[in-house]
């Protein structure tokens, strides 16, 4: 994508970040209390909240021209749907950056980072931890 | 209309940063074919403002004017998203080409917001389903019904034939918003008030449609019925706006709020007073440009800081401080224009 060459979000423009999850998975208390998180942060969250399939988040990202995408999950499907949503990026020929939160067993974190998962939050993340990693992402876009 | 030439990317105007005029250019091709990834951008670059955003406008200027605008306003929880999602399916089924921009407020502490409309937007997951753009208020007041209206003028230079602006019924700039709309809906729901609110001047005055939403819940027909009789005791000449029940997350009355927007199209559009209407619009928004532009020489160029010493020692009144300022930027407004590059300025 041309346009993406240049900075995108610059130091005085707000992080767009798409808030989701995937598929069969109602656990959305953390995804809620992250929204939060970030909004006081100062990034601007477009939440989708649940339910949302690799296609409606790619759709909502074209739309809101995001930055950074957040996916939360809590249901295992993570080596499953994190891929998956890294590789639809990839497809669409978009340079968007996952971010997954939620519960993932230590064995797993290689292979999503393998997989092209930008970071992945836990439950011991802080406020602080959870805005420093999307802004990094979204600064990794430029 | 302007007195902008009519082609889309007159050259002129590429000349302070031709990188990203062109950039701007390719990318409005694209939306025009479809591409809602261009489209996304541009709108980014709309909500932005600054010289990038004045040559996205200068390309959508041209193309624009025919699609029709409905604002939804009214008070947090009445179900605006979901009204708009029910009014967007209405339309989209009739064959109109539909395109949402929801309206949220930033946090005026932090700058952050949460865009949480799409939640409330089935139809934003359809793969033909209405194009729907967040937008936060991101504190500026003059610069956001700007914002706005650029967004709205690009998502009907795209092909774009009805354009849901929704927006939260409080504070000036979402009534301003609002008042630019072709049509605007205020939601109330059941139990919002009574009659002396319904008489308050402010919101109420600019609906040309009413809807009593959750009409599912106790209420709704006092709701109706309050309404009526504000309406009873006079309101704009030639149209008398419909009060309609829905409960939008059922779809129930989507396709009937969709006729009353048609009707009010065609009243707006068969009406004596729509040329005028236009212009009146267009001079409102020339006005809206003139005063951020001098918001920014203002910080830009005049002695703003070095008067604020004085102002705050309590030696200087601000009025006559800002009459001061408005002498020099009326004496620099005619001399030659060599302090900023940046900034097209070659109207005239």
């Amino acid at each position: 994508m041309t346009a993406t060459a240049e900075t995108h979000a610059g130091p005085d423009q707000p992080v767009r970040v798409v808030l989701a999850k995937l598929g069969l998975d109602g656990h959305d208390r953390g995804l809620k209390v992250v929204a939060r998180m970030l909004r006081d942060a100062g990034l601007e969250v477009i939440y989708l909240g649940l339910r949302q399939t690799t296609e409606s988040v790619l759709r909502a990202v074209e739309q809101e021209d995001a930055d950074v995408i957040g996916l939360s999950i809590h249901n295992g499907g993570h080596m499953t749907l994190a891929p998956r949503m890294v590789e639809a990026v990839r497809a669409a020929g978009m340079d968007v950056p996952v971010v997954v939160g939620g519960i993932v067993p230590e064995v797993d974190l290689g292979p999503l980072q393998e997989a092209g998962v930008f970071a992945v939050l836990g439950p011991g993340a802080s406020a602080a931890d959870v805005a420093r990693t999307v802004r990094a992402a979204a600064a990794g876009r430029a | 209309m302007t007195a902008e030439p009519a082609a889309p990317t007159p050259p002129d105007r590429a000349t302070p940063a031709p990188a990203a005029a062109s950039g701007v250019t390719e990318l409005f091709e694209r939306a025009r074919d479809g591409d809602r990834r261009a489209l996304g951008r541009l709108l980014t670059y709309a909500e932005r403002g600054g010289a990038r955003a004045d040559t996205v406008a200068v390309a959508a200027w041209p193309l624009a004017g025919t699609a029709h605008v409905v604002g939804i306003t009214g008070a947090p929880g009445v179900g605006k998203s979901t009204l708009t999602d029910c009014l967007a399916r209405a339309a989209g089924g009739d064959g109109q080409r539909v395109a949402i921009l929801a309206v949220d407020p930033s946090s005026p502490l932090t700058g952050g917001a949460i865009l949480g409309d799409r939640v409330r937007m089935g139809s934003a997951a359809d793969p033909d389903g209405p194009f729907v753009r967040s937008m936060a208020s991101r504190g500026q007041s003059g610069g956001l019904a700007l914002a706005a209206m650029a967004a709205v003028r690009l998502l009907d230079a795209t092909g774009h034939n009805l354009i849901i602006v929704e927006t939260v019924g409080i504070g000036q700039v979402e009534v301003d918003i609002a008042r630019t709309a072709d049509t605007t809906i205020v939601a109330v729901s059941p139990g919002w008030g009574d009659a002396v609110q319904a008489n308050k001047a402010g919101l109420l005055e600019m609906a040309d449609i009413f809807v009593v939403n959750k009409a599912d819940r106790a209420g709704a027909a006092d709701a109706r019925r309050d309404l009526e009789y504000m309406l009873d005791l006079g309101h704009r000449a030639g149209w008398r706006p419909p009060v309609t029940l829905t409960v939008a997350t059922e779809g129930d009355g989507a396709d009937e709020l969709w006729k009353h927007v048609l009707d009010h199209r065609r009243h707006v559009r068969e009406g004596s007073d729509h040329a005028d209407r236009r212009s009146r619009h267009a001079a409102e928004e020339i006005r809206r440009h003139l005063r951020q532009r001098v918001d920014s020489l203002v910080e830009d160029r005049s002695g703003l800081s070095g008067l604020l010493a004085e102002v705050t020692a309590g030696r200087l009144a601000p009025a006559a401080a800002a009459r001061r300022l408005a002498g020099e930027l009326a004496g620099a407004a005619g001399a030659s224009d060599t302090a900023r590059a940046p900034e097209p300025d070659s109207e005239g």
